[in-house]
């Protein structure tokens, strides 16, 4: 039967229809569906791990015992996985190790935009990039098979225009793959006597990958009737068609290593090609050190942002697309906001109403603290970079400095961990603040090792972060209620004066997550006593509104109080007024 | 359907616009098309504007649409159908609710909220309003404007009313089926406005 399947729900149908046995990843927008859609099969061991790096070593353990695995991360994930990833190119496989890469052209939601496929060449493994959900399916079979007969790595490298598009498969039964485990110390050992042999392997393969890119039917030329001629991949490919369905194509389902005959052979038949591509000029840059100069790319093409078919027109026949329908004045903007009866909201107000003090923030929901009304962050760079960064800052100013860091639960077993050994070992003075929501809140309300639940939801250890940190030699570790708006003003001003590295875990289960329930009693605003002061608005809390004076939206509030715990006038209580 | 179509479905996150489109996507495969849908997902999801492309026709490649180049747009949120005008090509269709959903920007007091009637007539775009918030009310939940949307969006498209319903059936949760296909059917009763084709 045909389908409609997210492109991530079909590279985790892929992986079932593999043989796959063994799924692990952290959870990162645009990539995090795999990883969910595969724990929805029995046959498949699934994992969330504490971050990329963690998650790729227990699929190369895996495939190294002989069982097909496949680990999941956006692309700034890569950079985290970069250690292992660079070392498992030398051991090479046993049964075949997939590694979805998710980039994010646009940065839809992320920190930056990157291209994997530069991690992939300078790591030496191969690239695969599929161009809609069917090629999702069909390529990560592929994949295996590259993977196994190469005996490396590969990388699915997927966009969040694929990743994140619902298009037409068709599903087949899954098949079982067999590998046998044997010791072999020569080749996942790497010491250098070992390494050294295998780097020699690593650049051999890499020629005999190059010659099968040449022959591998994902790689074609798609004939046109006008003579006008694009290489291109991935769903810059799906651009191109629909922009230019006349046109030559050549398609590249394999990105790296380059079939270069194929690639020569057909720009030697045309006057001019172009070569489209989203970020990077990747392709264009290899094609042209193949010494083919009949190639336009970036100088016409944006270095930039998503692109798109009419994009391409524009780049292509350099004219403007006309509008017909012009809104004239500016529109207020529509930022995205904490949601009503989110527990950060309590922290970042408090925080906002902190003077002399530098926040360094982290990768999460509450990044949404650097914008209004909050504006209570000064950086946030990377998973974990809060804490060093403030020790850093704190250290830099000979301790003059108060810093506050802050980080979520998910982010500190992640990455945040180390950065406090570091901070208490070097005789830091920072508070570090845990926004503990239990759940990994941005991707959607994943488990983690301080949940307490596995990926499939069962019971586990639950991770004790109090304990943790004071084994980690923090001087004083306190837990609060976000909630109490009023008391925790004080006791954040408390631990700031206190010397050495302070930590206080702010502890509220996201309002959204199923999990967990809430004793619902609405608040509402007694205009009679309401003075019109609007600090109630500060709050940010969308279920706030001003009419003539503030309003609670009863259908969005949430009901966590904490606008109750804010208002001087005792105007917001839970009793309607009559 | 012969002629490809193309859909933008907008409104503010945690609207409901990827059920709406996966439903919405579902109905015109079974109609015998090739469908695209795309998606936007994590912090845009946030409560900020969000856009969903849902394609049709004979064969799709590119999941996205461009600015002049939806059929229609389905708006959830009153605002976001002006934010989104651009991408309406020339005698395409607007369906927007009169749902309101102020910005952090308008509740903070920065801009105020527009008078969206007006706009619209000063664009001189083809429109069609629905009364959303009255009739969930009759609905009694809040929660099923978009198969309300879709209910009404079905007249537009020449497919089977029951394709919609299986559609409905197969992407709900079971305890909220009866309530979004009694929106479906509240919606596909609405009065046509002028636009009608
Ligand atoms: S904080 Fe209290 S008094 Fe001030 S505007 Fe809000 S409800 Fe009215
Ligand atoms: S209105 Fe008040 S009680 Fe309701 S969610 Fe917002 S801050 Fe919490």
């Amino acid at each position: 039967m045909k389908k409609l399947l997210l492109g991530n729900y079909a590279v985790a149908r892929g992986c079932y229809e593999a043989g796959v046995k063994v799924a692990t990843a952290y959870p990162g927008t645009p990539s995090t569906e795999i990883t969910e859609a595969i724990a929805q099969y029995d046959e498949i061991y699934c994992e969330w791990a504490p971050n990329e790096k963690v998650a790729l070593e227990v699929a190369i353990g895996a495939a190294i015992y002989g069982k097909r695995a496949i680990c999941s991360m956006k692309h700034v994930g890569l950079n985290v996985a970069a250690d292992p990833l660079f070392t498992a190119s030398y051991t090479g496989v046993n049964a075949g190790l997939l590694i979805a890469v998710a980039d994010d052209p646009g940065m839809h939601s992320s920190q930056n935009e990157q291209d994997t496929r530069n991690i992939a060449k300078a790591a030496k493994v191969p690239v695969l990039e599929p161009a809609d959900s069917q090629e999702c399916i069909d390529f990560v079979k592929i994949g295996f098979e590259i993977s196994e007969k190469f005996d490396t790595p590969v990388i699915l490298r997927l966009t969040t225009r694929v990743a994140h598009s619902q298009s037409i498969v068709e599903e087949r039964p899954r098949e079982d793959v067999l590998f046998k485990y044997k010791k072999d110390i020569q080749k996942y050992v790497m010491m250098p006597a070992m390494a050294r042999p295998r780097h020699e392997f690593v650049e051999k393969r890499l020629k005999s990958l190059k010659e099968f890119s040449e022959t591998i039917g994902i790689n074609k030329v798609e004939q046109g009737t006008q003579k006008m001629a694009f290489i291109a991949s991935g769903i810059a490919y799906q651009y191109v068609k629909e922009a230019y369905p006349d046109a030559w194509v050549l398609k590249l389902g394999m990105v790296w290593p380059l079939p270069e005959r194929l690639i020569k052979d057909f720009c030697s038949q045309f006057e001019k090609v172009y070569v489209v591509e989203e970020l990077d000029p990747f392709l264009e840059e290899n094609i042209k050190a193949m010494g083919i100069n009949n190639i336009v790319g970036k100088e016409i093409f944006k270095l930039t942002g998503e692109y798109s078919p009419s994009f391409i027109k524009r780049a292509v026949e350099n004219k403007e697309i006309e509008v017909p329908y012009k809104v004239k004045q500016t529109l207020p903007p529509r930022l995205p906001v904490l949601c009503p009866g989110c527990p950060h909201r309590g922290i970042f107000y408090v925080l906002s109403r902190l003077k002399d003090v530098i926040i360094t923030g982290d990768i999460g929901c509450y990044t949404l603290g650097a914008l209004s009304p909050f504006n209570a962050m000064d950086s946030c760079v990377c998973m974990g970079a809060s804490i060093g960064m403030a020790h850093g800052i704190s250290n830099a100013s000979d301790k003059k400095q108060m810093v506050i860091a802050v980080i979520g639960d998910s982010t500190f077993v992640h990455s945040g961990i180390t950065g406090i050994i570091d901070a208490v070992y070097n005789g830091s003075d920072i508070l570090v603040m845990i926004l503990d929501n239990s759940t990994t809140g941005m991707t959607g309300h994943q488990d983690h090792p301080a949940t307490g639940y596995t990926i499939k939801g069962e019971p586990t250890y639950k991770l004790d972060i109090v304990s943790l940190c004071r084994a980690l030699g923090c001087v004083a570790v306190e837990e609060i209620n976000p909630y109490k708006i009023k008391e925790n003003v004080e006791k954040i001003k408390q631990l700031l004066d206190l010397p050495g590295v302070k930590v206080v875990i702010a502890k509220a289960p996201c309002r959204l997550h199923r999990r967990y329930k809430f004793t619902i009693s609405k608040r509402y605003i007694d205009f009679e006593k309401c003075k019109n002061c609007r600090l109630c608005l500060s709050l940010g809390c969308p279920a706030i509104s001003l009419k003539d004076k503030p309003t609670i939206d009863a259908n969005l509030c949430l009901a966590c109080g904490m606008c109750e715990d804010v208002c001087k006038f005792g105007a917001i209580s839970s009793q309607k007024e009559q | 359907m012969k002629k490809n179509i193309n859909i933008l479905v907008v409104g503010v996150g945690g609207q409901g616009n990827i059920l709406f489109s996966k439903i919405l996507g579902e109905v015109l495969l079974n109609a015998g098309n090739d469908v695209k849908i795309s998606e936007v997902h994590g912090m845009a999801q946030r409560g900020g504007s969000v856009v969903t492309y849902v394609k049709a026709g004979e064969k799709v490649f590119s999941p996205l649409v461009d600015r002049a180049e939806a059929d229609y747009i389905l708006a959830f949120e009153k605002l976001e159908s002006l934010r989104w005008l651009e991408f309406l090509k020339d005698n395409g269709i607007l369906i927007y609710s009169d749902y309101e959903i102020p910005p952090l920007s308008v509740i903070t007091g920065a801009y105020e909220y527009p008078d969206v009637e007006k706009i619209l007539q000063t664009v001189g775009v083809k429109a069609c309003r629905v009364e959303v918030k009255k009739l969930l009310s009759q609905l009694g939940n809040s929660r099923v404007q978009n198969t309300l949307m879709l209910g009404f969006f079905s007249r537009f498209l020449d497919i089977d009313e029951a394709l919609f319903k299986k559609s409905i059936e197969r992407n709900v949760k079971k305890e909220f089926i009866e309530i979004n296909l009694k929106a479906f059917e509240l919606g596909r009763r609405i009065e046509m406005c002028e636009v009608e084709k």
